[in-house]
């Protein structure tokens, strides 16, 4: 019995021990720099924006949906904001709470076209994708828009002592997402709504109340990743969040969320989010090329989710 | 060893990880005979038939086919030694044909080229072996599911299957179908073709087989002759107690003066001019053919369809639910028939099932109590019995009957008053029915009111206080309990073909 009970921890915590290798086999390959506090503080600002994103995320895979609009709504928040401080001269707060209402107002729309037209997540995320990338393009006219105050570095440039503020955002924002999953009922829906839909609905869940809800918390979250963002690189692009979706769903399925919806941890998900922050972090100290890190990140996304549905199979044998 | 033996299983024993499946079962199979193979759930018939076909590698024993000693069997193993079997579910493709289903995996071909014309010419004179009438060229998708299972039935025949397996084949089928597949499987028991056959209906047991195999909690019981068997007999060895009365007795409990559902004219979810009254107390029975619209009717009783007019009085005020929601908050509930499609959520504890339709109740500013939470589950827990090491564990490793508990759990949680059962046996083995049984009692001599659908003549009979009959979404009889009669309900059950043939 004991000597399950030790394999049952390893299991459980399986992706701790991934996090854990990782950190070493790079603390030696960087001669150490890997693991120097400038390094460590370093992979805290660089992970904290999908860190955040990734919490949505982690609802949105739980109840066995997806949204690949993410990425979009950083960029069009990216834009908008600083459209509002820089073209309107809004203030920053102001322009912050906008920024962050329309991206709730994204989620909405995705809620609406999955809960309430009916189109699968997939599309309809991917078109909302499509339209708001086009959406900031126009705004932007393709220019980087620059010159805001510099206080606006107060969400990914400023630090509380050696802390960066980012990372305290993103702590925050992981607490408040497994208070959400762990103590609220609206976890146990999201849970029970992952697990099997229709059951979901017949013992009382408004099954389409909740999805318009979680699509509404990703594209929040999403657009507050988008104001660290912004607030850490000094300007709005539009091209800046192109493809983030993947690297946050790619986050959510290595914490341990299962794609089939009804299974998954937040501590996981942290787990997740510093296994490939501290990936993309190590590969580019010892100098690996963007390409190299791309077939790495895909093969872990593959791995990630091929030992998920390889367990699955062997319970049912 | 025997030369008389197609197929013998020895001593195979199944562990798992925390579980043994099976610990020591022994079945020998005939050449050319039924076996009927019965054990309530989870005595461990699949994973024995699972080790037959190689979906399950048996971790002790020896499976000798033909004289042919195997440790194990492989998909293709079993295929090549003349094992198949027919599972609940098809192996069909819906798309296709009933000839290109027939030969899927290995079709006729002509160099690269599928030939359609000798395949349906093949798939015509394999059906006619069995006398029955497909047309081959009938895409499958629109047969009826008889039809598609004798497809499977006919594929395991071309494939020269010398052993069929049979997991509940009369489960989804009507009664006509139900007939026909008889016909089929004594047909091919004439050809020598050995079957095992696997079946809640002890009914169906004593009618097919030659000998039938008792098996509990993966041990192997007896052995018995079919013609020296009882029922009763078999019900205590699968059961391993004595089972004095199928129905518990049931105090007089309806309060007639309290009307608690009503319904007016109710149109909807295809049901026509629904008018019936349930009263406090009362077992309401529902019965009819499947498909005469009796789910519909709970349905929209439960607000998971629209109605469409009509009124439904609860406890003498207009209630319009529009969602299992607010059905759930007047105090209405429903068991679904399917119960781990609709029921359970099999991926959740036994305290998030029952804790369910409650937690905005028990939740301050979206917080769970989560002490309010844990008693509600140990309270249900204990009053109806779940049998569970704790209340964290998952339902789907629950056993039917457990599953249906927790289920009616949930709804006692949320304190309904009607509780609308759709089928609350279906798939339950028989000692757990009894249990199901006397809750449902419990819930009437509480008070309650219960509405029941069932397709099983005897239960509806034994269990209501009254029966409403449904047939083709109209009601076309009541019954009061003096007047319960199989007859009767059959007749009422067929009785619109029957109208529409008399000319008003």
């Amino acid at each position: 019995m004991k000597t399950l009970n030790v394999k049952n921890i390893v299991k459980s915590n399986a992706i701790w021990f991934v996090f854990l290798a990782e950190v070493i086999i790079f603390a030696i390959a960087s001669g150490g720099t890997f693991i120097s506090a400038n390094n460590i503080i370093n992979i805290a600002r660089q992970v904290s924006y999908y860190g955040i994103a990734s919490i949505g995320m982690t609802f949105v895979i739980l109840i066995a949906g997806i949204d690949l609009s993410i990425g979009s709504i950083i960029t069009i928040v990216n834009v908008v904001c600083a459209y509002l401080m820089v073209n309107a001269g809004l203030n920053m707060w102001l322009a912050v709470a906008v920024s962050l209402i329309l991206a709730m107002a994204i989620g909405i729309l995705n809620g609406a076209m999955i809960a309430s037209v009916g189109i699968p997540a997939l599309i309809a995320t991917f078109a909302s994708q499509t339209i708001f990338e086009g959406v900031a393009y126009l705004i932007s006219g393709g220019r980087p828009i620059a010159g805001y105050d510099s206080s606006f570095g107060i969400f990914g440039r400023w630090s509380l002592g050696p802390i960066p503020i980012c990372a305290i955002i993103m702590i925050a924002c992981f607490a408040i997402g497994s208070f959400i999953l762990n103590k609220s009922f609206f976890g146990r829906y999201f849970y029970a709504i992952g697990g099997n839909e229709e059951a979901a609905e017949l013992s009382g869940i408004r099954v389409n109340r909740i999805k318009y809800l979680i699509y509404a918390l990703s594209g929040f979250f999403a657009g507050l990743a988008g104001i660290v963002l912004l607030s850490r690189s000094g300007s709005a692009q539009s091209t800046v969040g192109k493809g983030l979706e993947f690297d946050v769903i790619t986050c959510v399925v290595l914490g341990g969320v299962s794609v089939n919806g009804g299974v998954g941890r937040m501590s996981g998900v942290v787990a997740g989010v510093l296994i490939i922050g501290s990936l993309t972090n190590g590969m580019i100290l010892m100098d690996i090329s963007d390409y190299t890190q791309m077939v790495v990140k895909g093969l872990v996304l593959a791995v990630a989710v091929g030992i998920d549905c390889m367990s699955k199979k062997r319970q049912i044998n | 060893m025997n030369e008389d033996y197609v197929l013998e299983l020895e001593h195979i024993r199944k562990e798992y990880p925390g579980v043994v499946a099976l610990k020591d079962v022994t079945l020998q199979l005939r050449r050319g005979e039924v076996l009927g193979l019965i054990g309530e759930n989870g005595a461990g018939k699949s994973t024995l038939i699972k080790c037959c076909s190689g979906a399950v590698i048996p971790t002790s024993g020896k499976i000798r086919i033909n004289g042919k000693e195997f440790d194990r069997m492989t998909p293709q193993l079993a295929a090549e030694n003349g094992i198949a079997i027919i599972y609940q579910e098809f192996n069909n493709v819906g798309e296709l044909s009933a000839a290109e289903n027939l030969f899927l995996g290995r079709p006729i071909r002509k160099g690269i080229m599928i030939d359609r014309k000798t395949m349906e010419d093949e798939a015509a004179k394999a059906f006619d072996q069995l006398k029955i009438r497909i047309n081959p060229r009938e895409l499958v998708k629109n047969l009826s599911v008889g039809y598609q299972q004798m497809i499977e039935i006919a594929k395991a025949i071309q494939q020269n299957a010398q052993v069929l397996i049979m997991d509940e084949p009369s489960a989804p089928l009507t009664t006509n179908e139900v007939d026909n597949m008889f016909a089929v499987v004594e047909l091919l028991r004439q050809k020598g073709v050995s079957i095992i056959y696997i079946s809640h209906r002890l009914e169906e047991i004593f009618r097919l087989s030659d000998r039938i195999e008792v098996i509990r909690d993966g041990e192997y019981v007896d052995t018995l002759i079919t013609p020296k068997a009882t029922v009763d007999e078999l019900i205590r060895m699968m059961v391993g107690r004595e089972m004095t009365q199928k129905y518990p007795p049931r105090r007089d409990c309806i309060d007639h003066s309290k009307v608690v559902l009503e319904l007016k004219d109710v149109c909807g979810n295809g049901d026509k001019n629904i008018t019936m009254k349930i009263h406090a107390g009362e077992v309401l029975g529902l019965g009819g053919l499947v498909g005469a619209g009796r789910t519909e009717l709970a349905e929209v009783i439960f607000g998971s369809r629209p109605k469409e007019s009509g009124t439904i009085l609860l406890n003498g005020k207009e209630i319009n639910p529009r969602s299992p929601r607010e059905a759930i908050d007047l105090g209405i509930a429903l068991v679904p028939e399917d119960r781990k499609r609709h029921g359970a959520l099999l991926t959740n504890s036994i305290k998030n099932n029952i804790n369910m339709p409650i937690y905005e109740r028990i939740s301050k500013v979206s917080i769970i109590d989560s002490g309010t939470e844990k008693r509600t589950a140990e309270k249900y827990r204990e009053e109806i019995q779940i049998k569970c090491p704790t209340i964290n564990q998952l339902v789907k490793n629950l056993s039917g009957g457990n599953q249906q508990k927790v289920i009616l759990g949930k709804w006692l949680a949320a304190d309904s008053q009607l509780i609308i059962f759709d089928e609350p046996t279906r798939g339950i083995d028989v000692g757990a029915k009894y249990e199901i049984y006397k809750l449902i009692n419990d819930l009437v001599e509480s008070g309650r009111s219960v509405l029941m659908i069932s397709s099983e003549m005897e239960e509806l009979i034994g269990m209501s206080d009254r029966i409403i009959v449904l047939a083709e979404h109209e009601i076309t009889g009541e019954l009061q309990k003096e007047a319960f009669n199989a007859d009767t309900v059959m007749a009422y059950a067929s009785a619109v073909a029957d109208k529409k043939e008399v000319p008003a």
